[in-house]
């Protein structure tokens, strides 16, 4: 909250700056020039603002909350927005037909990325409302002891990659339920529902560069997986998630898919460079940095470090140039530690100090080096203010202080 | 149709070149023109001719896809926020 209202009073400021900065950019990067955010809240009325020239917007290094479409992607979701607007549910004419037809190569391509039969997979919303199909009722099924194995494929905070073939094999052979909820590895990490024995997936379009509100749940036909509807209605979607599907979105999210599958190799070697860039840059240039999860199961593409004496959510404003996160977006309102650091053994104050990197398909090395080159600064800044920073460097164990009451 | 010449390959390359840095924003025009790049040098040993034949064609659309994509959301881009004080000056560099 804190962070957005000053986020807020700086961007007012920046606007209301008297005079035309001169233009002249140096570097390619912090130019996030011209803030087109419409303005809903400003009156026609009010003194006029003088013309200040662009505003200044960070550079966006966190692409586990959300990532940018793929130019691929909006020009395969356009025409279905403009021309070819038909309920795909509509058997009559060839608005539908066509819509239907844009669904089904949608549904192909998404199937087609997790080694899955089209008609296994089910569109949704999205990944929370394909995790609720998944779980739901699941646990109460016919036996009493007939349980469900639910598990992240790759963490969205620290970017650990759960060791999904192990976890279901020894579901199959226990025949008990396994669901992975995918949303961060599905086109990063090469995926076989076969192979790994998933009976139950769930896909978020907005992670893998498609569009915002579209997901897929895969449900295993064979054997099957009996799951209970969430949405009644209709009977859309084999009967498991009524209302109409949204042509425009799940052809993005078939889209995403495809573009995912081609460019797989090509991406995660570069973000795996960027990454060890960054990660190399920090780490040789600040001490007491601590690199949270696994380093040898890990998807490079989701960096969270902890800098030891430096408040996380201070140097989040701190780096107001750049995007990033600390912790996951979902639990972004409290102010608990990040539980997933809390669940790998991590000291409270090393859970409040963490930052989360994203490296994503269109992350420059530009943008990552100039990341780093704030990140060092400021740390080492906040750094200097910090009395527990001072007490260390004298040589103070800072586990053998008793602190006292006031 | 006879397979792509070496020129029309080269032609090919720099019309998408081109094409990719008029996209307004950042992350899309340094994106095109790195996987341009480097895609036309991970396959400037294919000998086949089919095989190049199915890339240019995949280059084409890929070109064609740029092309709307530029001119997309270089009007989009023009399009005015709800103040009337701002003016349309230079393209920005990152898409909002």
């Amino acid at each position: 909250m804190l962070l957005r209202a000053a986020w807020r009073r700086a961007a007012v400021a920046v606007t209301a700056a008297t005079g035309p900065k001169a233009a002249a950019p140096t570097r390619g990067l912090r130019l996030r020039v011209r803030d087109l955010a419409p303005q809903s809240a400003v009156p026609a009325d009010t003194a006029a603002v003088p013309e200040a020239g662009p505003v200044l917007r960070p550079l966006y290094m966190d692409v586990q909350a959300t990532t940018p479409l793929d130019p691929r992607v909006l020009d395969a979701m356009l025409p279905y927005l403009v021309n070819y607007y038909g309920n795909p549910h509509s058997r009559t004419h060839a608005y539908g037909w066509e819509s239907e037809a844009a669904m089904e190569r949608a549904r192909q391509q998404v199937a087609s990325l997790i080694g899955a039969d089209p008609r296994e997979i089910i569109f949704t919303s999205g990944a929370t409302e394909s995790n609720n199909i998944a779980i739901k009722e699941l646990e109460a099924a016919i036996q009493p002891d007939t349980s469900l194995v639910s598990v992240m494929t790759v963490n969205n905070e620290i970017g650990v990659k759960q060791p999904i073939a192990e976890i279901g094999r020894i579901c199959s052979s226990r025949k008990v339920y396994f669901h992975t909820d995918a949303a961060q590895a599905v086109g990063k990490i090469p995926l076989d529902v076969n192979d790994m024995k998933i009976d139950l997936m769930s896909i978020s379009g907005h992670k893998i560069y498609g569009p915002k509100g579209v997901g897929a749940v895969y449900i295993r036909r064979r054997p099957r997986v009996r799951v209970e509807a969430l949405q009644s209605g209709g009977g859309q979607e084999r009967g498991m998630r009524s209302g109409t599907v949204p042509t425009p979105l799940v052809v993005g999210l078939g889209a995403a898919c495809e573009v995912a599958q081609q460019e797989m190799e090509y991406d995660h070697k570069r973000i795996s460079k960027l990454a060890e860039r960054l990660i190399q840059n920090i780490m040789k240039s600040l001490p007491d940095v601590v690199m949270n999860g696994d380093p040898e199961h890990h998807y490079p593409g989701c960096i969270n470090l902890s800098f030891a004496y430096v408040e996380g959510e201070s140097l989040l404003m701190a780096l107001k140039d750049v995007a990033l996160s600390s912790g996951s977006a979902c639990t972004s309102a409290s102010l608990e530690p990040s539980y997933v650091l809390r669940a790998i053994g991590t000291d409270e104050d090393l859970a409040h100090s963490s930052i989360r990197f994203g490296i994503g398909r269109f992350t420059t090395e530009e943008e990552v080096d100039y990341t780093v080159e704030k990140c060092i600064q400021h740390v080492k800044r906040l750094r200097e203010m910090s009395p527990l920073w001072e007490m260390v460097q004298d040589g103070i164990d800072l586990k053998s202080i008793k602190w006292t009451q006031h | 149709m006879a397979a792509s010449s070496r020129a029309q390959v080269l032609d090919l390359y720099r019309a998408m070149l081109r094409e990719s840095k008029r996209f307004s924003a950042y992350n899309y025009r340094t994106y095109a023109v790195r996987r341009i790049r480097d895609g036309f040098r991970e396959n400037k040993n294919v000998k086949d001719p089919v095989e190049i034949q199915t890339l240019v064609n995949k280059a084409k659309r890929d070109l064609g896809i740029i092309r709307r994509q530029v001119a997309e959301q270089s009007t989009a881009a023009g399009r005015k926020s709800g103040s009337s004080s701002r003016s349309l000056g230079k393209p920005c560099t990152t898409w909002p």
